[in-house]
């Protein structure tokens, strides 16, 4: 498998960043950051991170049953996460998770046909002060009403 | 500040910066007294470095308030295997976004808290495990890592002194377990997050089996304060055994939520009308979750209390992550208890059998009770399975899950009655608009 310069340089930093022999710290950053770049953690993937980190394949793939940040199959390009959360269902977040998903004609965790977006149901995500809070892709959005969240997702669709 | 205005009545040590035009950058830092405690630390000897931390009354900001200094004395002095620090910025504890906005606005002084860390334990090597939903907060990190290294805040020989520490930063990657001292430390070494057996405590064997510190980032970034001003300046401004400023992430039913750094022991009545601007709509306050969801609740007349850990551990609860989650008048308690079962029943790791099978009944038992759909005896259930989950696990995540639970329960039983006989939740219709930014 190949990836971007920037992508081996950033393997090459984190694996001198542990103690000698124990480079296989790197596995969950590096699977997060090379899913970043080819959408998925493909079994093409697993394979390629296991022999880097000399780990067997089965051990990557148990690592990336665990984290809910590593996924199987690619989502949207824009990957819409809703907190429901304490803080956020006390201000609207179940409301806004609803509208999202009737907005764009999809379920928890789903694409929509165009590839575009996907919607999913997301734990707190560090905003809780300024709830309802979602994220796109890594951008946060504070203090979403229905409305910012349509103009949001109107304004990305006009890129396409 | 771009998340919330300040308040005046905040005390600003660790945020002092914060508002500051370019607050991460090592010019603002040094320009504001950066790295002076750290100048001062080489000075000193490692035991004069943790006397000053243990006479600030310091206590760990992650959640459990364990006094920072009394930890760094558990490092043995000598240790054949290389000794690190670890920050934990996992911040996953729901109502809680602190350590985010220490990251963000002053990155240096959570490095330099770490490496006043490492010289008084003896460790030359640190690691910041962020959450991966903070990607943009990584960058920042390494940004800042990489100017103290090359103005030799960092390296193989810090400003001269012979002295070398490094830092790194680790992504996570989706996983509130993690957060978990032990659990963290194996996700640091590549596999899933999955608590350790204690003893041995991480001061003993931690990150790749050596000797470990591992602290909260908000603990860290108290540190150059502590040694700049003096731990006596810093015990101070809080509560007896109870040291300093904290920040407190005021969120849900008010009018000017936040992020605001207070005194230890500052009144939490006060906390959500004088600093968080009160209830919208003037409804009345039901109930506050104080320090995280894994606290237990206070009813509206528990609130008059000083937030500090020992006064909030007298009242049966906790003061956690800092987390003050306010709800008021129509917010149903079944609902909120329900969210919060979700919640942990998701992140269980299920290595604990009464963790893992027990939040997922408490979910399914809530569920149904919202619904509608409850026994009497259900409301007794509830409390027996989190009461059988309590003190039976590896990790406090079970505690966390069956603490707040019992809780509900037994201050809001007449909501969880209202429920019952397929009754529509009390609360239903007067669900609210989402406020205006
Ligand atoms: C399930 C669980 C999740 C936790 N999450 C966090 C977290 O996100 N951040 C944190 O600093 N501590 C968290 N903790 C507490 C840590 O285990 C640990 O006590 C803390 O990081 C130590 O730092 P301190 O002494 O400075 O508070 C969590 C604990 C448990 C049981
Ligand atoms: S509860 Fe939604 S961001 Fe914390």
């Amino acid at each position: 498998m190949t990836f971007s310069p920037e992508l081996e340089a950033r393997f090459e930093k984190l694996l001198k960043s542990y103690p000698e022999g124990r480079e296989s710290s790197a596995l969950v950053p590096m699977l997060l950051y090379a899913q970043d770049e080819i959408g998925a953690v493909t079994p093409e993937l697993v394979e390629e991170v296991a022999r880097r980190l000399r780990l067997t394949p089965a051990a990557v793939e148990s690592v990336v049953s665990y984290y809910s940040m590593l996924r199987k199959h690619p989502v949207g390009k824009y990957h819409i996460q809703i907190c429901t959360n304490i803080s956020c269902q006390l201000t609207g977040g179940e409301e806004l998770f609803e509208h999202a998903c009737r907005k764009l004609g999809i379920g928890n965790r789903e694409v929509t046909p165009d590839g575009l977006f996907s919607i999913e149901e997301v734990e707190c995500l560090g905003a809780c002060s300024w709830a309802p809070a979602i994220e796109v892709n890594y951008d946060y959005h504070h203090k979403v009403t229905p409305e910012a969240l349509d103009r949001l997702i109107d304004s990305l669709r006009k890129l396409h | 500040m771009p998340y919330n205005e300040p308040s005046p009545l905040e005390v600003k040590v660790l945020t002092r910066r914060f508002g500051l035009a370019d607050s991460a950058s090592l010019d603002t830092y040094l320009a504001t007294g950066g790295y002076e405690a750290l100048k001062k630390a080489l000075g000193m000897t490692p035991g004069e470095i943790i006397e000053e931390v243990k006479l600030s009354n310091l206590r760990g900001r992650g959640g459990a308030g364990f006094p920072a200094g009394t930890k760094w004395g558990f490092v043995p002095r000598d240790s054949a295997r290389p000794k690190y620090v670890v920050a934990n910025g996992d911040e996953g504890e729901p109502g809680t976004c602190k350590d985010r906005l220490l990251m963000e606005y002053d990155p240096h002084q959570l490095i330099e808290g770490m490496a006043i860390a490492g010289l008084a334990v003896g460790a030359h090597a640190g690691y910041i495990y962020v959450r991966g939903e903070f990607r943009y907060i990584i960058r920042i990190l390494e940004r800042a890592v990489e100017e103290a290294r090359g103005r030799g805040y960092l390296g193989g020989n810090i400003l001269g002194s012979g002295f070398g520490f490094e830092v790194y930063v680790q992504s996570g990657a989706g996983s509130y377990e993690c957060g978990e001292e032990s659990a963290l430390l194996e996700s640091l070494e590549g596999r899933r997050g999955v608590p350790r057996i204690r003893p041995p405590f991480p001061a003993v064997s931690g990150a790749f089996q050596s000797p470990t510190v591992l602290n909260n980032i908000e603990t860290y970034s108290a540190v150059p304060a502590i040694i700049r001003e003096g731990g006596a300046a810093f015990a101070a401004l809080g509560t007896p055994r109870n040291g300093g400023t904290r920040l407190f992430c005021l969120s849900g039913h008010l009018n000017k939520p936040g992020v605001y750094e207070l005194p230890m022991g500052f009144n939490l009545l006060r906390m959500i009308h004088e600093v968080g601007g009160g209830i919208p709509g003037g409804k009345r306050l039901k109930a506050v979750i104080p320090g995280g969801s894994s606290c237990p609740v206070l009813k509206a007349e528990e609130c008059d209390i000083a937030m500090d850990f020992d006064s909030l551990a007298k009242a049966k609860s906790m003061l956690g992550s800092g987390g003050v989650v306010v709800m008021d008048e129509d917010t149903c308690m079944v609902q909120a208890a329900r969210r919060i079962m979700e919640f942990y029943a998701h992140e269980s790791c299920g290595w604990c059998v009464p963790c893992r099978e027990g939040t997922n009944w408490l979910r399914r038992l809530l569920r149904r009770f919202h619904a509608g759909e409850g026994s009497r005896s259900d409301i007794d259930l509830i409390g027996d399975v989190a009461r059988n989950i309590l003190g039976r696990t590896f990790c406090p995540l079970g505690d966390a899950a069956a603490m707040p639970t019992i809780a509900f329960v037994e201050k809001f039983r007449d909501e969880f009655e209202a429920h019952l006989e397929g009754r529509p939740c009390p609360f239903e219709g007067r669900r609210r608009e989402v406020p205006a930014p």
